[in-house]
């Protein structure tokens, strides 16, 4: 899977609210939801984001409510990656269920500037920053994280245990 | 080496002696549980998996609670989602309006959830029920979408931090006081990934009311879940309304924390979170006397009986102030029916406040209490974030329910000794 695109910066403690405020909770349509992604922080980034695009922000990302409509809405917006310094808990769990990728790199997350091109290699945890040639590490997914990817989602993995067990 | 409660409801969920944090773990759940938000996606994600059957109808707890009674078409669609996925699939603990509660209110009052149990919610603040004794904690949809199916959930074994509060409280300082001072100290990553593990002569002293307001907002720290070991006050809630047998549990003498913090609560003054971040925190007495349009009184964090009271009785004889708009919404019906039969809703609406039926309304601005862009409310729900009550330029102060009453009267965030002497 090939992750590749320019950079949209955040800081930290990006909440739930922000990333898709609950006005906008009266449905769980992603195409909707993706019009006001992060409106409350940059009104118009929804019209501005590319497909491939990643996002790019500090400590404790998506904090805040256990909406799932928050990775959801960055999905539907064509975010390809989220990579931060560090991601609320049940964000993170979120994010992985939905087939978000995203990943932990404080160094990344510190050093990548807007307008930045990156590529990224999941399995690897592999982050190259194009533009300014530099490479950053994060930890990939534990085991048990890549085979709920690999099956597609954690229903499809649940979907592949309910057959086995019947 | 011994565990803490955490890591032995973990471990007996997983079937195992023993946990470590760091472990991942596959556990058994006794409740999963989901509102009006969360439900529909999470009913979505059940629906792939082809199923005509929970894991257990009676372990499944569908509340449509934050845009009810329905404020527009689309929530209407997504109740009647909710409402008809339970009436097919025979989830007897579906609760309609008029019979409903804001969820994290409504479980433990009707006995749903019991100390030792492990429990997973589509809602951040399942974590409330820490304050029984069990380990609780907010998932997405597609968690419990799984959960539904298999009424089994992954979890890593989190590290703990013991949170150590000696004293007594003072007077008006609830549990709301002690968490806010609690995350202004360690912010709103403090926690993260970890459980909080609540404890000392405070805590012991505290109602359980108080108690579930504090492990409410663990997740304001960013915690996988807060707990507090059940005590004779535990029991003697939980005996009355439990619907199942329960096991009270408490940490080993020698159980590892990667952190222990100590308070003296008798230190700890009424304290505010100021815009946008519950972790801005300041005692009350140096708010500065900023000016409210709006003042809520409800939510899972401080919609309970304590909560009513409090706020009752710094309110009664008084009136609201001509500038303010002061909103009471109790928390369930029970807690409605019995804050009716004591005289409180008599004392709100003389003192010129809106009562509401319970519902999660303006804490997430859903309804009920939205703000406009430049005004300020003073709520004693859990979140302060950009927008959250409303425009994104309004702003929102986070407090207990003596500040709200109190600032409700004056129009300024104020300390009840202003108003009550
Ligand atoms: S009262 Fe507020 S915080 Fe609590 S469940 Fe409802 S919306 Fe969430």
């Amino acid at each position: 899977m090939e992750i590749r695109g320019h950079v949209w910066k955040f800081g930290d403690d990006v909440d739930t609210d922000v990333i898709i405020p609950a006005r906008y909770l009266n449905t769980s349509d992603p195409k909707e939801l993706a019009a006001h992604c992060m409106e409350d922080a940059d009104p118009g980034f929804a019209q501005k984001v590319k497909k491939g695009d990643i996002i790019v922000a500090g400590k404790n990302f998506g904090c805040g409510s256990s909406r799932e409509h928050a990775p959801l809405a960055i999905k539907g917006a064509g975010v390809s990656c989220v990579i931060a310094a560090s991601f609320a808990r049940i964000f993170y769990r979120n994010a992985v269920n939905i087939g978000l990728p995203i990943l932990e790199c404080p160094e990344a997350a510190a050093e990548l500037e807007s307008g930045d091109e990156v590529e990224v290699d999941l399995a690897k945890g592999m982050i190259k920053n194009l533009s300014k040639s530099k490479t950053y590490h994060a930890a990939p997914f534990p085991a048990f994280m890549q085979e709920i990817i690999k099956a597609g989602g954690l229903i499809n993995y649940v979907q592949e245990r309910m057959k086995n067990r019947a | 080496m011994g565990m803490t409660i955490t890591e032995k409801i973990l471990a007996a969920h997983a079937g195992k002696k023993q946990v470590r944090p760091g472990e991942l773990v596959n556990c058994r759940l006794d409740v999963v549980l989901a509102n009006d938000i969360t439900a529909p996606v999470a009913i979505r994600e059940f629906t792939r998996l082809g199923l005509d059957r929970v894991f257990d109808p009676e372990r499944v707890v569908l509340v449509p609670d934050h845009f009810t009674p329905n404020k527009d078409i689309k929530s209407a669609e997504q109740c009647k989602v909710v409402r008809e996925f339970a009436r097919k699939l025979g989830i007897s603990n579906y609760f309609e309006v008029g019979r409903m509660g804001i969820e994290h209110c409504l479980l433990p009052e009707q006995g749903l959830v019991v100390p030792g149990d492990l429990v997973i919610g589509a809602d951040s603040h399942t974590c409330t029920y820490g304050a029984l004794g069990a380990f609780a904690t907010g998932v997405g949809s597609t968690d419990v979408a799984a959960g539904m199916a298999l009424g089994e959930c992954w979890f890593k074994v989190p590290e703990s931090i013991k949170f150590v509060y000696h004293g007594k409280p003072g007077r008006w300082v609830t549990g709301k006081d002690l968490i806010l001072y609690t995350i202004g100290d360690i912010g709103v990553d403090g926690a993260l990934y970890k459980a909080m593990e609540f404890t000392g002569e405070a805590i012991a002293e505290l109602s359980m009311d108080s108690r579930f307001t504090i492990c409410n907002m663990a997740i304001e720290a960013g915690a996988k879940n807060g707990i507090i070991a059940p005590d004779e006050k535990t029991k003697a809630y939980v005996e009355e309304r439990a619907k199942r047998p329960y096991q009270l549990l408490a940490s080993d003498p020698d159980a590892a924390y990667i952190e222990v913090r100590e308070y003296d609560a008798s230190e700890i003054d009424l304290q505010v979170a100021f815009p946008h971040l519950p972790e801005n925190t300041r005692p009350v007495r140096e708010a500065g006397g900023i000016e409210i349009d709006q003042v809520v009184i409800g939510s899972c964090t401080n919609g309970r009986m304590e909560d009513l009271r409090i706020a009752a009785q710094i309110l009664e004889g008084k009136k609201v102030h001509p500038r303010v708009r002061l909103i009471v919404i109790p928390g369930t019906q029970e807690i409605y029916l019995n804050a009716l039969r004591e005289g409180l809703l008599e004392i709100f609406v003389e003192a010129g406040a809106a009562v509401s039926t319970p519902t999660c309304g303006p804490c997430l601005g859903g309804h009920m209490g939205v703000l406009a862009e430049g005004e300020r409310a003073l709520a004693t729900t859990n979140r302060n974030f950009v927008g959250r009550m409303g425009h994104p330029e309004s702003e929102v102060y986070l407090a207990g329910p003596a500040v709200a009453a109190a600032s409700a009267v004056t129009g300024y965030i104020t300390h009840p000794e202003e108003v009550v002497k």
